[in-house]
């Protein structure tokens, strides 16, 4: 029995510990803002926050995390207001918007451990999630607008 | 550009026009109207009217399955509050077409867009029209039915108000989302009815005649060619409400996933069903019967599928299959030796696709001759989204949920499977988390209805990996391009061949002959605008050993790539500038004469009547003057970088790209900076051109450098971004300018999102030989070279 918090609210997980947390978000839990991209840790679609760090959650197991507090995209803020959220509003950064919730929460992983990250250092953060419509410029302003706000 | 001008400019005389012109040089020297350096172009249109009637024109629309819908009752709701909806019956897969289409109807209707509410329709092509979204065909097709929509919703709404009011209609006149009422003086007296207000009276009214339709002019256009407005869910993916082919959730709903044979046409041998069954949480183990005959089109490639109660259970159960596989009959399709074939092929005569004047002579006759044989790999489309598709059968009838870019062409193929009648198949678009073609091709549809079908009608959601995305997909074509060129002692080019060898599409919807067909020949093959006096295009056999499908760009990919490469090599070798030379080359200002030239009898001007969209060689050269005024072209550049140029016309849309290449000491290739021009005639949504372009370099730097499908016994060597590497941040092309052209009044939308992505190859691949004298004549080539 795994006890977890997602997005604030109290679960439990009875069923195979080595599935994915990817797989209990979408097909338990019935939260769909997490995407599948690629299984293997390799596109950053899937990113969660786990005790407020970014997380590949195709490569955490439900074994691994008794008592962690899971954010998703659909928790991220109350109102859809995060700093980063609006940020990526602001300059319109999505096209197809797919891999826009890992993105987003990368990026807010990144900025609330580092308040004015450099150029470089976005490149590097943000470098583990793919956008197959080539946002990345868009990304990197959005970065470095919501930096302003956080 | 002049006479271009001139051209249009007369074809709109009944207007008073006056053309304003802003010189885009950074030297700032207008130098009149015959100055040489790139223009952009802003026209102020002053017409007696501010209302104009439109000579509709002809697109290839008209012959697409279930042409076009104009109908405004088809496309626009009005409820009593105002709320304005209207329906978007094109795929949306990140080009924007969901918002620019409604932008469209909405602006000539007069509509607030803060009250327009976009509804995605389901896949009914009799009601909508065609909804292949493919081709860069949405604007092109669909800005004149879309323009008539909502000049046909304002005069009925002005006809509805002028009722009430006991008026003349032309005392009516809509204006943000009301219509007020004029004096005998046309001002507004002040009185209005909102558009809520009239709905249901103005409905009720017959539409207009088309011949009878006002438009706006261009310079009342609110949203059409301005700058920010949001796509449509722009919130909801950020807050991760949109909806994808996954993210249909329906009460006892099943996740399956399937094992595919390695090799085309291959079958499952052995497997362990019960290993399968024994996994928790597997429900049932299914064999799909794969489509075998040729040609297969998008049949499925059958195969083993596992249903159980979440997606994880369904891969473990899918791993203790074990299956065996027979190979079948590719089994011998390897990479490197069909790239040696493909080049000897290259290396003799083909079937004679175009022929002008007298190559033969021309080349015998050449002081020098240059040959340069061009290689691309086969590429996956690996949209983020890995293909996925719901369906459900309840009562007999199906009912599918997929991120499908055909979403008719599905919904026909899932009933032809599974025997049933269209009409007892519903179809829902979702989003797509990209679609670049392959989202075009049903099979994964059909593979979900049938898996339903199986399950006793049971709602299953079948998923793909992206493992499965990679192995068992439809490939844009492997290919060799051998271009030569005929130089005289006066170093002019003479003569032009160029050899076109790569399995064609065509295999997948006809038996293999190996050859290419009038489409392939169409994308940048017999269509080049050099004005050369000899030419021949050739077309060597290359029978597909896996299944060709189209892809971002399609054979405008490899084409391009070298015959803007060879453009730039020739240019080096006589000691000329690449710009200079290949504005030399394309020549006279001219609408090309695609029977003068030799073009075949078969040419496919992308199937748009060429009348309505020619190839305007003015067009192509402005766009690359733009492009190279503004990244500077022409200025000294520090050891290791270099500026790049490259230029096409393909989907009608000109584009042109100079990309600047730095190259780090350990030899990675670096793009700080990208300068596009583009001409895709009226601009719709300014916005989203730039995306699509910005989008495209990232894609072109990973077609340039990065990804590439091989095959090895018959299977892709690829399994996940791990080795079918794509551009990432850590290396990506930076301050991407995108420089929008604005066309001439009256000149005919064409789209964006395939067009601005074959220029880029070339133009990294002639900047990266600017900066170390390396030629790149093989993409991939890898993130790295050896410093020169």
């Amino acid at each position: 029995m795994v006890k977890v918090t997602i997005n604030g609210k109290a679960h439990t997980f009875d069923g195979d510990p080595s599935m994915p947390l990817l797989w209990y978000i979408r097909d338990d839990v019935g939260l769909t803002g997490t995407k599948y991209g690629c299984g293997t840790g390799l596109c950053g679609s899937c990113t969660v926050h786990i005790d407020g760090v970014a997380v590949r959650s195709c490569q955490a197991t439900m074994a691994e995390l008794s008592d962690k507090a899971i954010t998703t995209i659909e928790g991220l803020s109350a109102d859809g207001n995060h700093p980063v959220q609006k940020a990526w509003r602001e300059i319109n950064v999505p096209q197809c918007g797919f891999c826009q919730a890992g993105q987003i929460m990368q990026a807010a992983s990144l900025l609330s451990k580092n308040k004015a990250p450099t150029d470089a250092e976005i490149e590097t953060e943000m470098a583990g999630n793919i956008c197959r419509c080539g946002c990345y410029q868009r990304i990197h302003g959005a970065v470095r607008l919501a930096a302003g706000g956080v | 550009m002049l006479k271009y001008l001139e051209q249009e400019l007369l074809a709109k005389s009944g207007s008073s026009l006056t053309a304003v012109i802003e010189n885009v040089s950074r030297r700032g020297v207008l130098g009149g109207l015959l100055t040489t350096t790139g223009l952009v172009l802003a026209l102020n249109v002053s017409p007696s009217s501010a209302r104009e009637a439109l000579k509709p024109y002809v697109t290839g629309g008209d012959s697409m399955p279930n042409k076009t819908v104009s109908d405004p009752r088809i496309f626009i709701a009005i409820d009593p509050d105002g709320t304005v909806t209207i329906a978007s019956h094109r795929a949306e897969m990140g080009t924007g077409i969901t918002t620019g289409l409604p932008m469209v109807v909405a602006d000539e209707m007069e509509a607030d867009w803060s009250r327009v509410r976009i509804m995605a329709t389901p896949a009914d092509e009799p009601k909508y029209g065609n909804q292949d979204t493919d081709g860069s065909r949405s604007m092109r097709h669909f800005i004149q039915p879309m323009r008539q929509c909502g000049a046909s919703m304002r005069q009925m709404l002005e006809s509805a108000a002028a009722a009430k009011w006991g008026v003349d209609a032309s005392l009516c006149r809509a204006k943000n989302h009301a219509v007020v009422l004029l004096d005998k003086n046309k001002k507004e007296t002040g009185k209005s009815l909102g558009f809520g207000e009239l709905a249901a009276s103005a409905i009720a009214l017959p539409v207009p005649a088309p011949e009878t339709l006002q438009y706006k002019s261009p310079n009342e256009f609110t949203l059409i060619g301005k700058g920010d407005v949001k796509i449509h869910n722009l919130h909801n993916i950020t807050v991760g409400t949109a909806i994808y082919g996954a993210d249909i959730r329906i009460p006892g709903m099943k996740f399956a996933v399937m094992a595919r044979p390695p090799v085309l046409g291959g079958k499952q041998a052995k497997f362990d069903a019960d290993a399968a069954m024994k996994v928790p949480g597997v429900e049932a183990v299914i064999e799909l019967e794969g489509v075998y005959t040729v040609p297969r089109k998008f049949g499925i490639l059958g195969g083993i599928a596992v249903v159980a109660n979440s997606t994880y259970a369904a891969m473990k159960g899918r791993d203790a299959l074990n299956v065996e596989w027979e190979s079948g009959p590719n089994k011998d399709y390897d990479s490197i030796a069909y790239d040696k074939e493909m080049t000897a092929t290259a290396a003799q005569p083909g079937k004679v696709v175009r022929n002008q004047g007298d190559p033969d002579k021309a080349f015998a006759d050449a002081k020098q001759i240059f040959t340069a044989d061009y290689h691309a790999q086969h590429l996956s489309p690996a949209a983020m989204e890995p293909l996925v598709a719901v369906a459900q059968l309840v009562n007999g009838k199906v009912e599918v949920w997929a991120p499908a870019q055909s979403p008719f062409g599905a919904r026909g193929d899932v009933a032809a499977a599974l025997k049933l009648p269209i009409e007892d198949v519903t179809l829902h678009m979702t989003l797509l988390g990209g679609g670049f073609g392959r989202k075009s091709k049903s099979d994964f549809v059909v593979e979900a209805a049938l898996l339903s079908q199986k399950m006793g009608g049971k709602p299953v959601l079948l998923q793909w990996t992206r493992e499965d995305d990679l192995r068992n997909g439809f490939y844009h074509t492997v290919s060799v391009e051998r271009v030569e060129m005929a130089i005289n002692d006066k170093g002019k080019v003479t003569g032009w061949r160029h050899r076109t060898v790569a399995p064609s599409i065509l295999s997948t919807f006809a038996e293999d002959s190996g050859y290419q067909f009038f489409i392939e020949h169409g994308m940048g093959f017999v269509n080049m605008p050099f004005e050369i006096p000899n030419v021949r295009c050739e077309n060597g056999k290359a029978m597909a050993k896996t299944r060709i499908g189209w892809y971002r760009s399609v054979s405008n990919i490899p084409r391009v790539f070298a015959t803007q490469s060879a453009v730039c090599e020739v240019a080096h070798k006589l000691g000329r500038d690449p710009k200079d030379f290949l504005l030399e080359l394309i020549g006279s200002d001219r609408k090309l004469d695609p029977k003068a030239l030799g073009f075949p009898e078969d040419f496919w001007n992308y199937g748009d009547p060429y009348d309505s969209f020619p190839i305007d060689t003015a067009r192509l050269k402005n766009a690359i003057r733009v492009a190279a005024d503004k990244a500077g072209w022409g200025k000294k550049m520090p050891a290791g970088q270099g500026l790049g140029i490259a230029a096409h016309c393909g989907w009608h849309t000109y584009v042109a790209t100079v990309v600047h290449v730095a190259i780090d000491k350990d030899g990675t290739v670096r793009v700080p900076e990208v300068h596009t021009a583009i001409d895709c005639g009226l601009a719709v949504n300014p916005e989203r051109i730039r995306s699509q372009t910005e989008g495209a370099a990232v894609m072109g730097m990973a077609n340039t450098l990065y990804s590439g499908i091989t095959f090895k016994d018959g299977a892709v060597e690829q399994s996940n971004f791990s080795d079918y590497e794509v551009t990432r941040m850590s290396n990506y092309p930076k301050n991407v300018n995108v420089h929008i052209i604005e066309a001439a009044a009256g000149t005919r939308a064409s789209g964006i999102g395939e067009p601005v992505l074959p220029p880029f190859h070339a133009a990294l691949a002639n900047a990266i030989f600017e900066a170390t004298q390396k030629r790149v004549r093989s993409i991939p080539m890898g993130e790295k070279l050896e410093r020169a």
